[in-house]
């Protein structure tokens, strides 16, 4: 009675999760395209697309995805052979368990007539089954605790999900065990299946199962007469052999059986083995009830995941569709941490502790924005600077095992993000290339607006002095002066007598007719500030920022100041300036 | 001679052809190299925010590549200075050099400073050599004009890269000159390409190659050739991306070296990409016999 209502419950959360889950991947909106989508369009663009893509050539190429992706798992076998005996040791392990034992009443005994958990080849199977779970959860707790792999985070979830199959698997075994050397279950049994009553042929039988069947009994120790073996072996012919394989078979168990013997009569007589039936169905409930809200719904998000990316195109689907897809799979991530490691900017977080620098945490970072999550300021800088980080080299889209196009949600992610109007100055940096890159995707006005808010941001945490107020002691910053001067690539600076060599060779300084006008200031004049010490009128000005870094006026320069990497160092400590006070006043636009 | 190649980040999506068209070059002229799969982006576009991140980036591509015993090659101008400046600064600089090996430390890394960062033409020109190429050569080129673009940082800061004179360069004429190419002698030769500044001040970018592609023009070249995949996507991608802005009016398509190089050594247009430039370049097939 127990057992059946809790499994109902659980049964009901988990069909309740798997629809909210699923409704989500209609509902929450990431990026641009899903700007102008409604719930009701997206259904029903999804299941035009599904209907179109089931009656086209291209069920060919789902055919293919699903044999070749999802069940032998080839892509993670690209990335890591252990990773691939990890998983398909997982996954086949747990599903063949699943089917075979869990479900035994309406799959595997209807499928065998004969069925019965104690009988080979059901016996060895289901350990054989759970040999493999056990193995792949073995690789996975290596692979997360004893080597250091480089920015791998594991997260509360991840130990969640291993500890619970791991009670499933441990008390599976351990009841199993019990139940072989179990004298109280065999004295049941024997009550229920065994046609004998007088006391000489009950002793033989049970002098028989000591012997062969490996049960502790608490007067039967052994060694036993020929005889009575033989007589045994011929009751447990008629009674038990139609049921009952030999315990060995079914080795994980077997193995359990023999670590419990030395206490077999304590822990038959405390009735251990309910205990341990409550601990495994239990934790098989919880299992199923947290499945939707866990990393484990990616056992249905993945293939899917997997499915819809080969057989869509992002010139061509609907954007709809594409929308649907995008939050789908954010729900498709494992949390592997593939991406983490192949990641080109992972180095990056070794000096900047952000973590949504990592695209297995931006990941995170972008669930709960899809939401709609209440995020402060603080947040949402941090995840804009994550999502800004990125070289756009595609790698952490090639690692990914489920085929999730990260590069896509991290370029739709950053655009909406942007738009929030948070200065980001990375935008001023050659990051911005990949960005360019894509401008024939992102509206005009959006395209500019966030250089324009950075510079702003810039503009306002720089006021120190005005552009054409003469410059006092009040205005002379010498700890700007010390760490420059202390820097590795800014500490020439001071060698500069104003010769102008570096801005007469300057290409941008060249472009304009009055450069003064258009620049701000003109390189040679940036040294000159920076010997005096005037920061904030280096950082305002437009030199500063379209400088090229093509090394002509530090090839130049005679006095030996290595002039580009100056202006490289003041862009430097101009970032860190700004990002380092807190609170500034939002600019531009706010959505 | 075996190298370790670091790929650009700009390459697996937009400049795939680079990649093929290197590859292939290398093979025919057996020029070993291995791909290192923990590779990470050299640091470039973090040197302008943070000089640390930039640092530990670069250091990182060399300790795994000195781990190999390998030195290592690079296609790329920016990856090329970038993993060039903290070599020498590992080298030089003790107080780096700790701070750094402590952090790559934690994932079993270290870089001693034996690992030398090399050019793929660098390579071309110091290890195969100008003879080699030219026995291997089987078409060759006749009536193509080339404005050769160097691009600032296999030239500049010179103290640094040791690459050739930056006033005198010769090196990557002398290997445009082997696929019996002309090379045009054209005044805006050593200038920037302008992508640094592409996405954070695009006008002021498209000025300035405009400028430089029509002085080429102007000083009668066909195409540009370079070697470098921010030159090549600055040429290509972003003038073509820009055109419908009324911009890049020049029509001169650019050609990669190793493209060029594939064409005269006899390698399918296919595997090199010629088709996949955004720009136009089948003209350049016409010329080679």
């Amino acid at each position: 009675m127990f057992f059946t209502v809790s499994f109902y419950i659980a049964l009901a959360i988990f069909i309740l999760g798997l629809i909210y889950k699923i409704a989500t991947w209609f509902r929450y909106r990431v990026g641009a395209e899903a700007r102008d989508t409604s719930f009701m369009g997206r259904v029903f663009a999804a299941l035009k697309g599904i209907i179109s893509t089931l009656f086209s050539v291209k069920i060919v190429v789902l055919l293919k995805v699903f044999f070749l992706d999802v069940l032998f798992q080839i892509r993670t076998l690209r990335e890591s052979p252990l990773r691939w005996v990890m998983h398909l040791c997982l996954f086949w392990g747990f599903m063949l368990l699943f089917l075979w034992h869990g479900l035994s009443a309406i799959f595997t005994a209807k499928l065998f007539p004969d069925y019965s958990a104690t009988v080979n080849p059901f016996f060895f199977l289901r350990n054989l089954f759970g040999l493999l779970v056990i193995i792949g959860l073995a690789i996975a707790a290596y692979r997360r605790f004893v080597p250091k792999l480089p920015r791998l985070k594991t997260s509360p979830m991840d130990h969640y999900v291993m500890i619970i199959i791991a009670v499933i698997m441990v008390s599976g075994y351990l009841l199993e065990g019990t139940k072989m050397v179990s004298h109280g279950r065999y004295e049941v049994m024997v009550e229920d299946y065994a046609d004998v009553d007088d006391d000489e042929a009950l002793e033989a039988l049970e002098s028989y199962w000591v012997k062969e069947f490996r049960i502790v009994s608490p007067t039967l120790k052994g060694p036993f007469d020929d005889e009575v073996l033989e007589q045994g072996l011929e009751i447990h012919e008629e009674s038990c052999a139609a049921c009952h394989s030999k315990p060995q078979s079914a080795f994980l168990s077997y193995a359990a059986s023999r670590a419990i013997k030395p206490i077999a009569g304590i822990v038959d007589r405390a009735h251990i083995h309910v205990g341990l039936l409550y601990i495994h169905f239990m934790a098989c409930f919880i299992g199923l009830a947290y499945l939707p809200f866990s990393k484990m719904f990616h056992m249905f998000a993945s293939p899917v995941s997997l499915l819809a990316n080969a057989v869509m195109d992002p010139e061509k689907s609907d954007p709809a569709n594409i929308a649907t897809r995008q939050v789908m799979e954010l729900d498709a991530c494992t949390h592997c941490g593939s991406c983490s490691l192949r990641c080109s900017a992972g180095m990056a977080f070794e000096e900047i502790r952000n973590v949504n620098i990592l695209p297995s945490e931006k990941i995170a970072a972008v669930k709960a924005l899809a939401k709609g999550k209440a995020l402060s300021e603080r947040e949402l800088r941090d995840i804009q600077e994550g999502l800004y980080l990125c070289t756009n080299c595609h790698r952490c889209t090639v690692a990914c095992p489920v085929g999730i196009n990260l590069q896509d949600l991290w370029f739709n992610v950053r655009e909406t993000v942007l738009e929030k109007g948070y200065p980001e100055l990375l935008t001023l940096s050659p990051l911005s290339f990949y960005r360019g890159l894509r401008r024939d995707k992102i509206v005009e006005d959006r395209y500019r607006e966030p250089l324009l808010v950075a510079r702003k941001a810039l503009a306002e945490a720089c006021r120190a002095i005005e552009a054409d107020e003469t410059i006092t002691d009040a205005h002379i910053d010498n700890l700007f002066i010390k760490s420059l001067a202390l820097s590795n690539q800014g500490n020439t600076f001071s060698y500069c007598f104003t010769c102008t060599t570096c801005t007469s060779a300057c290409p941008v300084v060249r472009n304009f007719e009055n450069p003064r006008e258009a620049l701000g200031l003109v390189p040679h004049q940036i040294i000159h500030a920076a010997i005096v010490g005037v920061g904030d009128l280096i950082f305002r000005a437009n030199m500063l920022w379209d400088c090229l870094g093509c090394y002509q006026c530090q090839e130049q320069c005679p006095q030996g100041v290595r002039v580009t990497d100056v202006l490289y160092e003041l862009k430097n400590i101009a970032m860190k300036q700004v990002n380092g006070r807190p609170k500034k006043t939002q600019v531009g636009m706010k959505s | 001679m075996k190298f370790a190649l670091l790929r650009c980040c700009t390459t697996p999506i937009y400049l795939e052809q680079y990649e093929s068209s290197t590859d292939a070059v290398l093979e025919k002229l057996g020029v070993g190299f291995v791909e290192i799969k923990a590779f990470n982006c050299c640091g470039y576009p973090l040197k302008n925010s943070n000089f640390k991140a930039y640092v530990l980036s670069s250091a990182r591509n060399l300790a795994l590549a000195e781990k190999r015993d390998l030195h290592m090659m690079t296609f790329c101008n920016c990856c090329y200075i970038s993993e060039k400046n903290v070599s020498r600064l590992m080298k030089e600089d003790p107080s780096i050099r700790k701070a750094v090996n402590n952090t790559l430390e934690k994932e079993g890394l270290r870089y001693e400073g034996r690992t030398e960062v090399r050019h793929l033409l660098d390579i071309l020109y110091q290890d195969i050599g100008i003879e080699k190429i030219k026995e291997k050569m089987v078409k060759t080129f006749s009536g193509l004009k080339l404005a050769v673009h160097y691009g600032c940082h296999i030239l500049r800061p010179s103290q640094l890269v040791q690459f050739d004179q930056p006033g005198t360069a010769s090196v990557f004429d002398q290997l445009v000159e082997v696929t019996g190419a002309e090379n045009i002698s054209w005044p805006a030769q050593r200038e920037c390409c302008a992508s640094p500044i592409w996405g954070i001040n695009d006008q002021l970018s498209l000025d300035l190659t405009d400028n430089k592609v029509k002085d080429a023009k102007d000083s009668g070249a066909d195409y540009l050739c370079v070697a470098c995949p921010f030159c090549q996507l600055q040429f290509d991608r972003v003038r073509n991306l820009s055109r419908s802005g009324g911009n890049g009016t020049h029509q001169l398509p650019s050609i990669l070296y190793t493209q060029l190089l594939g064409l005269g050594l006899g390698l399918d247009a296919g595997i090199l990409g010629i088709n996949k430039n955004e720009l136009d370049l089948s003209g350049i097939l016409d010329l080679l016999s």
